[in-house]
C-alpha cells in the first residue's frame, strides 16, 4: 500500500455544514481495503456523521489497533490526528490520550480479533473505566488482515470459506458491553447506512463509553453461504429492535416520526436521542430489560440491531477522578510544580 | 577485619546490627523508630529491609548500619542481632560475628544446641513483661516490638529524649497511645540497664553529621521527581518493588495537585489491567501532550515491550521507571538485583535502543526522574529510569532535596497553533534541523498539525511505506537521534586516585559498596580509580576511562555481566581490559565482597576484607 492522494471531487448536492466545511473535508486517504469490504461503508457513515455534527476535524482523535478495520482511520478525517497503535491495545492508548486531553472527540476503530481476542482485556477495562469515547467494533467474524482465520465472534456452526464449521462458543461484544456497564450499547450493520448514521452520531455525542458493534462483512474471507456474518445472512436475520434518530442540540426538532410508543432521551449536552418503535415491554434505559430483550431475540437466531441501551447520565472517568477542567496536557508547568518552598517544608517531614 | 583487631577498634558509631522478626507483627514501626533515632542523633546510618514475598508469618529482618564515616553499603557482618523470631534463632545466632551479641526474648528458654560461647547472649523477658503490663494480644505483640527498641536504647546508648519526641510526633493524633509506647520503651530500657553492662562497646554517640540530610527511599524520591517534573498522568499495575512509587506519587499529588476549594485534581492515575495497558496509557498520554510515566519491575518491562517499540518508532515521549528485582521470571520479588540492564537498553523487537538513566541513590532518583521527562520530550522517545529494590524500598540517608524555582521543563520541539498556521505543510518525521529530532504536533491544536501516527513502516513525511529507502531513511535518523543523546544523559561519575592503575567500574546501587571498597583497597596500599555509568547511551568519557586502565573491574549485580556486555557492545573497548565482579544472590552488595574479589584477582592479601560467612546450615546445629 502506498500513499494515494485523493482527487479533489466535490460531492454534488451537499452543502457546507455549520463550520462551512464540506463532506470532502471529512474524508481521508483512499481506502486500500478489498472492494466491497464492509469496513469501507462504515468509514463512509463515519465521514457523514462527523460532517453532519459539524465537529472541527482537528478536535477529533482517531484511535485504532491493528487489522483491516484498524486501518480505516486513515480513510476518514485527514485533518485529525490518528493513532494506529498495536494489536488489541487501542483502548489503553485512548485512555491515556483522553486522560491527557479530555476535550477531544475520541473515536476508536477496532476489529473482532482486535477487541475480542488479543485485546479482550483492554476492551473490558475501557468499559469499566468509562472512557469518554465512541468505540466502533467492525465485526466480521474473521481475522481479515491475516487471511480469514475464525475470530472469537464467529458463531457456532458458521462455516469458513473451505466449509469447516466453527465449534467454539462466540464472545458476544454487545452482551459483554451490557454486562460490563457500558453506558451506550448499540449494534448496526455496514449495509444499512440509514440506521448506522444516527447510531454513530449519538455515540459520538454521548458522554462516557459508547459501544457500537457493526456487523461489517469481510467479502474476501467471510461472505459466503454458511457464514453468519455475511451480507445475506445479516439482511435475512437482522432485527432492528430499537430504531433511533439523533437530534443534535443545535438543530430544530422538525423531523417527522412514526407515531407509536416513541420515547426521547436527552443527552448530557442537550441533544436528543429519539427512539422509534420501541416495543411495549422494553425500556432502553433499563440495563436488565435491554439484556433480556437482546438475549431472547438472539436465541431466536436474530441479529439484533439498534440502540439497545442508553444511560444518559453523562459521567466519565474524569468525573470519577475529579480532574480539573483544563485538559492536563494544557496545564501550565507553574500550576503543576509545587516549588521550592513546599520542597523545603516537605524535607522536614523526612527527618 | 580480624576478630582481635575488631575487639580493639573504637566501635562507637561504627557497627551494624539487625533485627529478625515475623512479617506482619508490626515490627516495622519499631525498627523505623530505632533507625530514625540514630539519624536524629546526627549519626550517619542506613536501613535495609530484608523481607519475604509474603504478607504475614514469614521471617523478616531489618538491618541497620551505623557509620560515622558515612559508608552506606550493606555489611553482612553483624555485631548484634535482635532475634525476635524463634523460627530463625538458629540462623540468626550463627550470623553474629565472633565477639558479638544476641538479644532475644528470654520469656522462654533458648534452645541449648544453638548456644555459642564466642558471643554474648542478652536475654530480656520481653513477652513476659508485656503480658504483665498490657492487655490484648495485638497490643502485647506491638508493645513487645517497642520494648526491644527500649532495650536497644540502653545497650547502644540511644538518646531517650529523641525517642520520646518521636513517639510524641508519631502519635500526635492518637495521644492515648503515647503513654503505652513510653511504658514499653521503659520496660526494655530499665531491664537492660539493670541486667547488662550498658552501653556495649558498640555504641552510639551524638554527632552532627545528618542535619542537612533526610531519610528517604528511592521510590518516594522518584515519585517526587515525577511531581516536580510536571507529570500529570501515571499508569501502573501493582508490582513489588515499584508499588510504593505510585503510592507516593498519589500521596504527593493529593497534597500538591488538588485544589483545596474545588477538590479538582490536576493529575490522573490509571490503575491499569496489566502492564501492557499501563504502557499504552503512558504512550497515549504522551502522544496527546501530557508528561506521563509508569513505574514497574522486570516482569512488567517484559509485558511492556511491544508498546516500548511503538513509542520508539512512532517517537512518543514516555517515561518508564524500572525498580529492578531478582529475575528471571517471577524470580525473588523482594530481593534486589540489576538484571534488567540489557533488557531495557534494547527493549522490544527490531532495531531499538533507548535512553536509560541509572541512579545510585534516592537523591539521584529524584533528579534523574525530573531529567527523564525532559529527555523523553526532547528526544521524543521512551526514557527509562532504572533503579532497584535496594534504592527504591530502603531507607537511605541523603542530602535534603532542594528545588530551583527557575527550572523550566524542556518540552522539546512541539509546534503550537501559530507555528502550524505559518508553515506550508507539516511533515512529522522530517529532519528539518539536521539533528535527528523532528517536530511534533499535538492532537487538537491545529488542522495543519494532523498526521497519522503508526508503528508500521513510515516515511519522513509521516505516510505509510513499504519502500526500502524510505523506511531506511527514518531508521537511520532514529539511530542518529538516540546516539546523540549520549552527551545529554547524565555523565559518568568518575573519581581518580593518585597512583591508581586499575579501576572499579559500576552502576546504580553498587555505588556505595564499590566506593567503600576503593577506600579499603587504598588503605591496604592499592589505590584504584572509580567510574559509575549513570546514563545510556554511553558518553565518550566512558570509553576513554576504560581505555585508560589496563584492568577495569566491572562490578554489578547480575549473573550475566550485563553492564560489561553493554560496555563491550557499545564502546568496542578491548575485552581483555574488563573483568567482572558479580554478586547476584539478591542482597545489596557489600564492600568486603568487592574488595575481596579485586584483591584475589590481583593476587593480594587484603587484611580488611572478609567475605560473608556462610549463614545457611552451620554444622551440627540440628536441634
Ligand atoms: C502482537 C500481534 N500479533 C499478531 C498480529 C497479526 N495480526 C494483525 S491483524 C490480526 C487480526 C485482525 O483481525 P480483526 O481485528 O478482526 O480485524 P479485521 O482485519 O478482521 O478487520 C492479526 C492476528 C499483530 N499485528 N500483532
Ligand atoms: S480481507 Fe476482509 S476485512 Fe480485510 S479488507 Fe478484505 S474484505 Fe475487508
Ligand atoms: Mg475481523
Amino acid at each position: 500500500m502506498t500513499y494515494i492522494p485523493k482527487p479533489a471531487v466535490r460531492h454534488p448536492g451537499l452543502g457546507a455544514n455549520e463550520l462551512g466545511l464540506h463532506l470532502r473535508d471529512y474524508e481521508g486517504t483512499i481506502s486500500t481495503l478489498c472492494a466491497g469490504c464492509g469496513h469501507d461503508s462504515v468509514t463512509a457513515a463515519i465521514i457523514q456523521a462527523f460532517y453532519e455534527l459539524s465537529i472541527p476535524p482537528h478536535r477529533i482523535a482517531k484511535m485504532s489497533g491493528i487489522g483491516c478495520s484498524a486501518k480505516t482511520p486513515a480513510y476518514f478525517v485527514d485533518e485529525a490526528h490518528g493513532f494506529n497503535g498495536v494489536h488489541g491495545r487501542m483502548p489503553a492508548l485512548a485512555t491515556g490520550a483522553n486522560a491527557a486531553n479530555k476535550d477531544l472527540y475520541y473515536i476508536g476503530i477496532s476489529g473482532d480479533g482486535d477487541s475480542l481476542s488479543i485485546g479482550l482485556g483492554q476492551f473490558c477495562h475501557a468499559i469499566r473505566r468509562n472512557v469518554n469515547m465512541l468505540y466502533v467494533l467492525e465485526n466480521n467474524g474473521v481475522y481479515g488482515l491475516t487471511k480469514g482465520q475464525f475470530s472469537a465472534s464467529a458463531d457456532v456452526g458458521s462455516r469458513s470459506k473451505r466449509g469447516v464449521p466453527n465449534k467454539s462458543e462466540p464472545i458476544d461484544p454487545v452482551a459483554l458491553a451490557l454486562t460490563l456497564g457500558a453506558t451506550f450499547v448499540a449494534r448496526g450493520f455496514s449495509g444499512d447506512k440509514q440506521q448506522l448514521l444516527p447510531l454513530l452520531k449519538a455515540g459520538l455525542m454521548h458522554k462516557g463509553f459508547a459501544f457500537l458493534d457493526v456487523i461489517s462483512p469481510c467479502v474476501t474471507f467471510n461472505d459466503h453461504v454458511g457464514s453468519t456474518k455475511s451480507y445475506l445472512y445479516t439482511r435475512h436475520h437482522g432485527h432492528e429492535l430499537v430504531p433511533v434518530d439523533f437530534v443534535p442540540i443545535r438543530s430544530e426538532i422538525s423531523a417527522s416520526y412514526e407515531k407509536g410508543s416513541r420515547t426521547s432521551i436527552t443527552m448530557h449536552d442537550g441533544s436528543m436521542v429519539r427512539f422509534r418503535k420501541v416495543p411495549e415491554d422494553y425500556d432502553p434505559t433499563d440495563r436488565l430489560s435491554a439484556y433480556e430483550h437482546y438475549r431472547s431475540l438472539q436465541n431466536r437466531g436474530e441479529v439484533v440491531t439498534g440502540l439497545l441501551y442508553l444511560d444518559p447520565g453523562g459521567e466519565d472517568m474524569h468525573d470519577d477522578n475529579a480532574t480539573t477542567s483544563t485538559p492536563l496536557a494544557e496545564m501550565a508547568y507553574e500550576d503543576l510544580c509545587p516549588g521550592s518552598e513546599q520542597m523545603d517544608a516537605l524535607m522536614e517531614e523526612f527527618r | 577485619m580480624s576478630d582481635a583487631r575488631l575487639e580493639q577498634a573504637d566501635r562507637t558509631n561504627d557497627f551494624a546490627f539487625k533485627i529478625g522478626t515475623v512479617n506482619g507483627t508490626g515490627s516495622a514501626s519499631a525498627n523505623g523508630l530505632i533507625m530514625q533515632a540514630i539519624f536524629r542523633m546526627g549519626i550517619p546510618c542506613t536501613g535495609k529491609n530484608v523481607f519475604p514475598s509474603n504478607i504475614q508469618g514469614l521471617p523478616t529482618w531489618y538491618e541497620i548500619r551505623v557509620s560515622r564515616d558515612g559508608y552506606s553499603a550493606r555489611t553482612p557482618e553483624f555485631d548484634l542481632i535482635v532475634a525476635m523470631n524463634p523460627a530463625t534463632y538458629e540462623r540468626d545466632i550463627a550470623e553474629v560475628r565472633p565477639g558479638g551479641y544476641l538479644l532475644h526474648d528470654s520469656s522462654w528458654p533458648m534452645t541449648k544446641e544453638f548456644l555459642r560461647d564466642d558471643i554474648t547472649f542478652l536475654g530480656v523477658p520481653l513477652g513476659e513483661m508485656c503480658v504483665r503490663e498490657f492487655k490484648g494480644a495485638r497490643v502485647r505483640i506491638l508493645m513487645k516490638n517497642i520494648a526491644y527498641a527500649g532495650a536497644l536504647a540502653a545497650l547502644l546508648s540511644m538518646d531517650l529524649d529523641v525517642i520520646r519526641g518521636m513517639i510524641q510526633e508519631k502519635f500526635a493524633a492518637k495521644p492515648k497511645l503515647i503513654g503505652s509506647n513510653y511504658k514499653a520503651i521503659e520496660l526494655g530500657y530499665d531491664y537492660a540497664m539493670e541486667h547488662f553492662d550498658c552501653p556495649l562497646p558498640i555504641r552510639l554517640e551524638t554527632m552532627d553529621a545528618t542535619s542537612d540530610h533526610v531519610l528517604m527511599d528511592g521510590n518516594t524520591s522518584a515519585a517526587l521527581g515525577c511531581v516536580y517534573a510536571g507529570a500529570t498522568v501515571g499508569a501502573w499495575y501493582p508490582i513489588t518493588p515499584s508499588t510504593s512509587l505510585m503510592d507516593a506519587f498519589k500521596r504527593f499529588c493529593e497534597r500538591f495537585r488538588k485544589d483545596s476549594e474545588t477538590g479538582e485534581r490536576s493529575f490522573f492515575i490509571a490503575q491499569a489491567e496489566d502492564e501492557l495497558a499501563a504502557a499504552g496509557v503512558v504512550v497515549g498520554a504522551g502522544w496527546a501532550g501530557a508528561r506521563a510515566f509508569t513505574p514497574t519491575s522486570g516482569p512488567g518491562i517484559s509485558l511492556m515491550s511491544e508498546f516500548i517499540g511503538l513509542a520508539y518508532y512512532a517517537e512518543v515521549p514516555s517515561v518508564f521507571v524500572d525498580v529492578q528485582r531478582v529475575g528471571p521470571s517471577t524470580g525473588m520479588p523482594t530481593r534486589t538485583q540489576q538484571g534488567d540492564i540489557a533488557a531495557v537498553a534494547y527493549a522490544s523487537h527490531g532495531d531499538t535502543k533507548h535512553i536509560v538513566l541509572f541512579p545510585a541513590n534516592p537523591q539521584e532518583s529524584f533528579h534523574m526522574a525530573v531529567e527523564a521527562f525532559d529527555l523523553a520530550e526532547r528526544f521524543q522517545t521512551p526514557v527509562f529510569l532504572v533503579q532497584d529494590l535496594d534504592i527504591g524500598m530502603n531507607d537511605w540517608m541523603i542530602p535534603k532535596l532542594t528545588w530551583d524555582d527557575s527550572f523550566a521543563p524542556d518540552r522539546g520541539k512541539v509546534l503550537g497553533a501559530a507555528e502550524l498556521e505559518r508553515i506550508e505543510k507539516f511533515y512529522r518525521y522530517m529532519d528539518v534541523d539536521g539533528d535527528g529530532i523532528p517536530y511534533r504536533s499535538l492532537p487538537g491544536v491545529h488542522p495543519k498539525g494532523a498526521y497519522f501516527t503508526r508503528g508500521s513502516g513510515h516515511t519522513s513525511r509521516g505516510t505509510y511505506t513499504e519502500d526500502a529507502d524510505e523506511y531506511t531513511e527514518v531508521m537511520d535518523r532514529l539511530h542518529r537521534k538516540i546516539d546523540s543523546a549520549a552527551s545529554e544523559v547524565p555523565s559518568p561519575a568518575i573519581e581518580m586516585r593518585e597512583g591508581a592503575s586499575v579501576a572499579l567500574v559500576t552502576i546504580g546501587s553498587c555505588d556505595g559498596a564499590v566506593r567503600e571498597a576503593a577506600d579499603i583497597l587504598e588503605s591496604q596500599g592499592v589505590p584504584v580509580d572509580y567510574m559509575r555509568a549513570r546514563g545510556f547511551p554511553f558518553d565518550t568519557l566512558v570509553r576513554e576511562f576504560l581505555d585508560a586502565h589496563e584492568l577495569n573491574f566491572v562490578v554489578e549485580q547480575n549473573r550475566d555481566a550485563q553492564l560489561k556486555r553493554l560496555l563491550l557492545t557499545e564502546t568496542e573497548v578491548d575485552p581483555a581490559r574488563l573483568h567482572s565482579v558479580l554478586d547476584y544472590g539478591g542482597f545489596p552488595m557489600s564492600a568486603a565482597f568487592v574488595a575481596g574479589e579485586v584483591a584475589e584477582r590481583l593476587g593480594l592479601k587484603v587484611e580488611e576484607t572478609r567475605v560473608r560467612p556462610a549463614a545457611e546450615e552451620p554444622e551440627g546445629a540440628v536441634a
